[in-house]
């Protein structure tokens, strides 16, 4: 058996409003992904019946607002979390506004992706491409809420939907509303599964307990990574 | 000039209309405004004492059959009030002159009614080229623009002088354009549908009648009266869609039953429009109670969201019958195999690195293992 020679910290990445808003957020996905394939292309399994006693697809589009209503909110939340939370969490991660973090970017393609060279990236958070990929998801989260609420608004009189009609004359109709919230769950499906992949693939090659930190908020870092963190001048890690 | 003008009541009583059936159409009228019982008496009231609207009827890039659906209109009143009543002093399928004495018509009522007068459009406007439609010897557009200028209200009849229709589908090649897309300065009352609901036509101009400004409308400048609701959200079938009973073909055990048409493409989900509670031919059926899905007539594009027998549309430069569930599928699967690809990769990594690892000198797990 082998033994790990480098000497580790632990440091509590996650807080715990992280990781709630994380795991309701994959719920919320998982269930919306899957009642809106339904929505869009119901299989018929029931014949030579009459509608009273049924209301099943009507139960799933319920299921399908009320999940919506609850990513709306804890994305809400994420956003709110983005100014007061621990560094790791705050805004400023996911928008790449300094040279360092587009610097990082391609280091992580060079590393991650190519695998071409054979280095550690020094981010404790999310690296710098990680969080660019979650700023889009976030682009995509406020689309999907828009045309979704945008379609829910015509047979809704509450507050909250009535606040996204003008979405639907905004894009010409219900049919271009509709095509597009479509086509983005496509979105939340092919990123479900590369971030499912890559989370594997980081715990397996940096160990630094990627998949368990979403758990516990724990992750496990080397010293000398910390220290460069700690000891740098600007918000990057000085050697990249 | 404005005394001289009889009011709609006058004329219909002229023509032989009971007082009776005077009032069955202004009830009906209130019904479909979806007015209070009180706004029969306005509605009557308006009817008998305001002169007539003096109307300019335009046909630009269109087939008629919005004129054609309002001739048809379920009250007898209904068409004849306009096409009669209405003093359509200009209306080029259905008025007597023509040439000349046709031109001269719709000058007079542009001089005679100056910020009175409706201009009522059938049609889209070409620009790419204005030559597209011309009439008399001028575009649809400099026609439309003029009789603009001074006229109270415009209303676009039907999809193509709402949304473009057919001409505006792509290629589009006239470059057509719906009225409020080419004129300013004027409120626009776009009539959706392809054509519109006979009844619903009568009901807009009713309304302009009796009180005198344009009816509430949305955000797409259709009257909220009959636009406000999705076919879907009205239709008789409803219940078959809440409770997922879906035909799958067009002879199938489901269809006999009367089952939700949705998956045969249906657009109700999509369509705001009045065909399920106020229906076609004096109110005896629409496409959906005729087994027919809905295509979505009364909105803007519908021609490009085809086909109108999937719900799905093709995404467009992805060829014929591709939807953005075959692209999803295919990048799922795509993504899939560069994932396993990756996965190799990182394991030959992986297992170089352990290779490369030295054993801990010492390590009091690497002793007891080893011994």
């Amino acid at each position: 058996m082998r033994n790990r020679s480098v000497p580790l910290r632990e440091v509590h990445v996650w807080e715990m409003p992280v990781r709630l808003y994380h795991w309701i957020n994959a719920l919320c996905i998982t269930v919306l992904c899957v009642t809106g394939y339904v929505i869009g292309d119901p299989p018929a399994f029931m014949k030579g019946t009459e509608a009273s006693f049924n209301y099943w697809f009507g139960t799933v589009r319920f299921i399908h607002f009320i999940s919506a209503f609850l990513f709306f909110f804890n994305f809400i939340f994420r956003i709110y979390w983005g100014f007061t939370g621990n560094e790791f969490s705050r805004w400023y991660n996911f928008i790449p506004l300094k040279r360092c973090q587009w610097k990082e970017m391609l280091e992580v393609i060079k590393v991650d992706i190519l695998q071409v060279t054979n280095k550690n990236i020094d981010s404790i958070g999310h690296n710098s491409l990680a969080s660019f990929i979650y700023f889009i998801t976030f682009l995509i989260f406020l689309l999907q809420c828009l045309t979704g609420f945008g379609m829910y608004a015509a047979m809704s009189n509450a507050f909250l939907p009535k606040l996204f009609s003008w979405i639907v004359p905004f894009l010409g109709g219900d049919m271009q509303v509709r095509q597009i919230h479509h086509v983005l769950m496509w979105g939340f499906i092919l990123f479900a599964m590369i971030h499912v992949y890559l989370v594997f693939y980081h715990d397996y090659i940096e160990r630094r307990g990627v998949t368990s930190s979403m758990i516990g908020g724990w992750k496990f870092i080397e010293e000398d990574v910390i220290e460069r963190h700690d000891n740098r001048t600007e918000d990057c890690p000085k050697d990249i | 000039m404005e005394n001289q003008r009889p009011s709609f009541y006058e004329e219909a009583r002229g023509n032989g209309v009971s007082r009776r059936d005077f009032l069955k159409f202004c009830a009906t009228m209130a019904a479909f405004l979806g007015l209070e019982a009180s706004g029969i008496g306005q509605i009557v009231k308006a009817l008998e004492t305001k002169p007539r609207l003096p109307v300019i009827w335009f046909h630009f890039q269109e087939c008629t059959c919005c004129s054609e659906s309002f001739i048809r209109a379920s009250h007898p009143l209904v068409a004849d009030i306009v096409l009669n009543k209405i003093s359509l002093d200009y209306q080029e399928t259905l008025m007597a002159a023509s040439g000349f004495q046709a031109e001269e018509a719709y000058k007079a009522v542009m001089a005679k009614y100056p910020g009175e007068y409706i201009v009522m459009v059938e049609g889209s406007i070409p620009t790419e080229n204005e030559a597209y439609c011309c009439i008399g010897g001028r575009s649809a557009l400099q026609i439309l623009q003029e009789a603009v200028k001074n006229c109270k209200a415009v209303v676009a009849w039907g999809n193509c002088a709402s949304a473009g229709c057919v001409q505006a589908a792509s290629p589009n090649p006239t470059g057509a354009q719906p009225v409020h897309k080419v004129i300013s300065g004027k409120p626009v009352i776009n009539v959706q549908g392809c054509p519109p609901i006979a009844d619903v036509m009568a009901g807009v101009v009713v309304h302009l009648l009796t009180f005198d400004r344009i009816p509430q409308l949305d955000g797409l400048g259709r009257p909220q009266a009959f636009y406000s609701r999705r076919v879907h959200d009205t239709c008789y079938r409803r219940a078959n869609f809440d409770a997922g009973l879906f035909v799958e073909s067009f002879d199938d055990e489901g269809a006999k039953r009367g089952y939700c048409l949705y998956k045969m493409g249906c657009k109700g989900p999509v369509t705001y429009n009045s065909c399920g509670i106020i229906k076609w031919n004096d109110s005896v059926s629409y496409p959906i109670q005729s087994g027919h899905p809905c295509i979505g007539c009364a909105e803007a594009g519908f021609w490009d969201n085809g086909p109108f027998y999937q719900h799905l549309p093709e995404v467009a430069g992805f060829g014929i019958e591709t939807t953005a569930d075959k692209i999803g599928l295919g990048l799922g699967v795509a993504t899939a195999v560069g994932i396993a690809g990756h996965a190799i990769v990182t394991n030959i990594r992986k297992n170089k690195e352990i290779k490369n690892e030295e054993p801990v000198a010492g390590s009091k797990v690497e002793t007891t293992k080893q011994s």
